[in-house]
């Protein structure tokens, strides 16, 4: 039996199979407004561990979120049973809740219908993935590590999603996309020696596992025997898996509302934001475009938004605060539409034109960084983080690679990182999640930086 | 409104024909002697029983030397407010079945939210086609520790009102009076409180004849009040860790008062704006159980998953210093004789509580590390007979210690931590005791930020409310402060512990581990500890 059979079954709601979903629910409604979000999901993943696969797994879902208003007063529910009962059920639950809920002094009544953008993020290769497709893409990772006497560990994940949106105003939205992500670590027999390979992209088939596996290998023997080095602030060159890393931590802070609230990094001391402010380095700009093919993304917010391309920092500026609905109208400006967080996200770092070689010729005595991991918040008033580099740190000496050296801890913030630019190189798409999870378009360059903050060293290997 | 599975299986009519069509089958294959793995009777709904006979049916005829499946319903509620305002009342449920099969020795694995019969049984091949496609080449097959099959009963846990019955009135009245408590500072300028709620009833089968069925409940109020300065150069947080999440139900969420507690951590909150930057340095430090149990969490608990420590999870959450295990066992030394953990998942309240984890194992409670000594391993049945030669020597059973758990009907188990709790010392010492036994020390009050290597050496953890201590006493708030450490040094360099009367559980909602990334809920126990000389960093910096 070819197991790919089986799973060819199964696939997400298609735009007419979600529509009628939609109007299921609308029709068992009976407050003044009513939302549902449908999500519609087919994920596959393969994990492998000392060079074999450990275990995968496959499963389908259909969720209903119904958000119900009794004028002002909102509740919410969701479920998966998607027959007459479950569905009646669920709309009874959110109409139950917002009956009992307070008048909520922020509500905004739902949206008209809006005209969206075609999204980009559909690929029929990884629609069409199965498990025996997704062991032979291990194998090309699992034979070379075992070939060459080391121990390879990863992961493989495909997820398949239908996304739509109605409203009781005749509002619908749908869209389908595809995301996926590889990763491994290979690591010596006896744990002296890890490194690092991974990617992601919208079309799983498109990913070169043979090359991640050359790549990981190479960090693993080169990794072996590292040495000790002072903890302080060192020159960097980041690869753009660590950029992503840090930059990507920057759109979790660009709220307006806490800005003006005096809780954020982007207030301004003495109160107001940073907008129209130089932060960092002007050869920064960073973007979310859903629509470029680089950064696929959502084409709507959950609230059923058309999104739109945002510059969130350009030349070094604060272009851009993420207003919801809520805020944009108290402040008197257009809401954001911004592609992130609701459905994935987008995010765009432009680069420079150096190469990696370039970049490492550049320093006279610094590191080199693979990836960061366990990056946690310490101080929100600097969007400064904690973590530590991992699966691939090496010292450069006099414009080359000279040695690895053990991994240490960071206490630093991304913005400090963007205002110590030298170099940039070429920006690429990067599996930036610790979690190796199919998540957001991240598309980030290699930079190289001065004035790193490394804070302890660690013996993990 | 609650409700019970039976009630709307019936009411699901396809769901019910699908129920109907399993119970007619099982009955047919019992009249003709075939593979019936189940008896349709015992605990739980005789329809999800059914089905899940239907299941284990189909995964055997495919191919299947073992298999269990998962049939869960799982209910959470989330009351978020924001100072006057509700912020978000949802009920979400979610329904499914999650089949694993051993084919060869490799697993399989799939899940699906559609019960029908043809749907299900469709998933149990789907998983016996994918455990085909997993086996590779010269591997190592998966082998199971053996236990007691047969297993039958029903388990629930400990807690006295369920949060579902209790008025969504009620709970929106409560946060919002806290709310109103905390804004009396009108320095607390921003105030959020919410409240979450899980139940999981689920019901568990395997090829061994077990049928368990169990509710899990679990229940975490909480909340975050920030303090703005008048010049908008500063803000500081409190979090409500004194109460921390519990397998409890709404008694936990009356218990812990927030009302009464919001005003005093408004005041912290606002506090922490004048506090002093901490000079870096080494200090001893005296640290509550409300912040300690996050460090016990990734310190401890941590690196002592046998499926780290063998190399398994290298690509996400790391490998362990505990390693090898036949280096390390027995013989490891963790920390100072004082230092006593234990596995469990009999705690009552306690958040990893179960009858039966996601094995069909009784978990037992162990000792993982006795009187400073590393002596145990976080177990499977999949995992205990890397052990076996251990424990021949030890005289211990190779068994499985109960540490198998999935997050959700379309999740793989695996192993996760358990309740890992620190003993408490024979010394009947409790917070103040400690304190006065510190000449410069700085007490460390909550959980904050944390992070820690992917071998679980070197860690950072911040806290709530941080205070110096100079001859025995509090003198003064500080701000800034998280400490670093090298795991071993710092247990090494426990010299005072709380006694049984300071004992008390903290919990992580989210630890997270495995590809994909898993959530599991765990207690850690713990007692107030001093640690000597421990390294301190300063964590403000100027932008």
């Amino acid at each position: 039996m070819r197991p790919h059979s089986l799973l060819a079954e199964a696939s997400v709601l298609s735009r007419d199979e979600a529509e009628s979903l939609a109007k299921r629910v609308l029709a068992l409604a009976k407050a003044d407004e009513t939302r549902v979000i449908i999500t519609s999901s087919v994920r596959g993943n393969t994990r492998f561990a000392v060079n074999q696969v450990s275990t995968a797994g496959d499963n389908t879902d259909v969720s209903v979120v119904v958000r119900a208003a009794f004028g002002t007063r909102v509740g919410s529910a969701s479920t998966n049973r998607l027959d007459d009962a479950g569905l009646r059920q669920v709309v009874d639950s959110a109409e139950r809740l917002a009956r009992l809920s307070p008048e909520d002094p922020e509500y905004l009544p739902e949206l008209e219908p809006q005209q969206y953008r075609p999204g980009i993020g559909w690929s029929d290769g990884t629609a069409s993935m199965d498990p025996g497709i997704r062991a032979a893409m291990v194998n090309r990772i699992t034979e070379p590590a075992r070939a060459a006497g080391l121990v390879s560990t990863g992961y493989l994940e495909t997820r398949v999603t239908a996304q739509a949106i109605a409203n009781s105003k005749g509002l619908f939205a749908y869209e389908r996309y595809t995301s996926s992500a590889l990763t491994t670590t290979v690591r010596t027999p006896d744990g002296m020696g890890s490194g690092w390979a991974g990617a992601a992209a919208a079309d799983a088939t498109s990913i070169d596992a043979a090359a991640l596996a050359a790549r990981a290998i190479e960090k693993a023997r080169r990794s072996v025997n590292a040495v000790a080095i002072e903890p302080g602030r060192y020159t960097v060159v980041l690869e753009p898996t660590a950029v992503g890393n840090l930059v990507q931590l920057i759109s979790g802070a660009i709220g307006a509302r806490s800005a003006d609230e005096g809780r954020s990094f982007f207030t301004k001391p003495g109160g107001g934001t940073k907008l129209g402010m130089k932060i960092v380095d002007e050869r920064v700009t960073l973007v979310s475009d859903p629509f470029s093919p680089e950064t696929p993304g959502p084409t709507f917010t959950g609230d059923g938004l058309p999104t739109a391309p945002v510059t969130w920092i350009e030349n070094g500026v604060v272009k851009n605060l993420n207003y919801d609905r809520y805020w944009a109208k108290k402040q008197g400006v257009a809401p954001t539409g911004a592609a992130v967080g609701f459905g994935g996200g987008s995010l765009r770092m432009a680069g420079g034109t150096s190469s990696m070689d370039e970049l490492v010729a550049g320093v006279q005595r610094g590191l080199l960084v693979t990836r960061f991991w366990y990056i946690r918040p310490v101080d929100q008033r600097t969007i400064l983080y904690t973590g530590l580099t991992r699966d691939g740190t090496f010292l450069i000496e006099n414009g080359r690679v000279t040695r690895p050296v053990k991994n240490l801890r960071f206490n630093e913030s991304p913005i400090f990182l963007l205002n110590n630019l030298e170099a940039l190189g070429r920006p690429e798409r990067v599996s930036s999640s610790e979690s190796g999870n199919a998540g957001p378009s991240i598309v980030m360059p290699p930079v190289r930086a001065r004035e790193f903050s490394f804070t302890s060293l660690s013996e993990a290997v | 409104m609650s409700f019970n599975r039976r009630d709307f299986l019936r009411s699901t009519s396809a769901a019910a024909a699908g129920v109907a069509l399993a119970a007619n089958r099982v009955e047919a294959a019992a009249r003709a002697g075939g593979l019936v793995t189940l008896p349709p009777a015992s605990p739980g709904d005789p329809a999800v029983n059914a089905l899940l006979a239907t299941v284990l049916d189909a995964a055997r005829s495919a191919g299947a030397q073992y298999a269990d499946a998962r049939v869960s319903l799982s209910r959470t509620q989330n009351v978020f407010t924001r100072e006057k305002r509700v912020q978000g009342l949802a009920d979400n449920e979610t329904f499914g079945l999650g089949v694993r099969v051993l084919v060869d020795g490799a697993w399989g694995f799939a899940a699906t939210s559609d019960l029908r019969t043809d749907s299900a049984a469709r998933a149990a091949r789907q998983a016996v086609a994918q455990a085909k496609a997993n086996k590779g080449a010269g591997r190592r097959p998966v082998e199971l520790a053996p236990t007691p099959g047969n297993q039958r009963g029903t388990w629930r846990a400990d807690a006295k009102i369920d949060p579902f019955t209790v008025p969504i009135e009620d709970k929106v009245a409560l946060l919002l009076e806290a709310n109103t408590a905390a804004m009396k500072n009108p320095q607390a300028r921003f105030v959020t409180s919410s409240m979450f709620f899980l139940k999981d009833e689920k019901t568990y089968a395997n090829t061994d004849g077990t049928l368990v069925e169990q509710t899990i409940i679990r229940t975490q109020p909480s909340m975050n009040i920030t303090a703005v300065s008048k010049d908008f150069r500063d803000f500081q947080t409190r979090q409500s860790t004194d109460i921390q999440p519990m397998g409890r139900g709404y008694e936990h969420v009356l218990e812990g008062k927030l009302v009464e507690n919001a005003p005093r951590w408004a005041d912290e909150a606002v506090q922490k704006l004048s506090a002093k930057p901490v000079e870096v340095g080494r200090y001893d430090l005296v640290l509550h159980p409300t912040h300690l149990w996050l460090t016990i969490h990734e310190a401890i608990a941590h690196p002592t998953e046998l499926d780290r420590a063998l190399g398994f999870e290298a690509n996400y959450a790391g490998t362990s210093f505990v390693f090898p295990p036949e280096k390390v066992l027995g013989t490891l030394k963790f920390g100072s004789p004082l230092l006593n953990v234990r596995g469990d998942r009999n705690q009552p309240g306690s958040l990893a509580a179960c009858g039966w984890d996601d094995d069909g194992v009784v978990p037992d409670e162990f000792d993982i590390i006795k009187n400073g000594i590393f002596v145990d391993y976080q177990t499977t049945r999949e995992q205990a007979p890397y052990l076996e030669s251990y424990y021949k020597k030890a005289k211990k059973p190779v068994r499985s210690h109960g540490c198998s758990y999935a997050q959700s009907w379309a999740d793989v188990q695996f192993q996760r931590m358990p309740n890992v709790s620190l003993l408490p010392g024979s010394k009947d010492y409790v917070w103040e005791d400690l304190i006065s036994a510190t000449d410069r020390g700085i007490a460390i009050i909550g959980d904050g930020s944390f992070s820690i290597d992917q071998q679980r050496y070197n860690a950072q953890f911040g806290g709530q409310l941080f205070y110096e201590i100079k001859g025995g006493k509090i003198v003064g708030m500080l701000k800034d402060v998280a400490y670093q450490i090298r795991t071993p040094d710092f247990w090494g360099a426990m010299d005072m512990i709380g006694g049984k009367r300071s004992y008390m559980l903290g919990g992580a909602f989210g630890d997270g581990k495995g590809q994909p990334a898993q959530s599991n809920a765990v207690s850690h126990g713990c007692v107030p500890t001093r640690h000597k000389q421990i390294n301190v960093i300063n964590t403000g910096r100027q932008s």
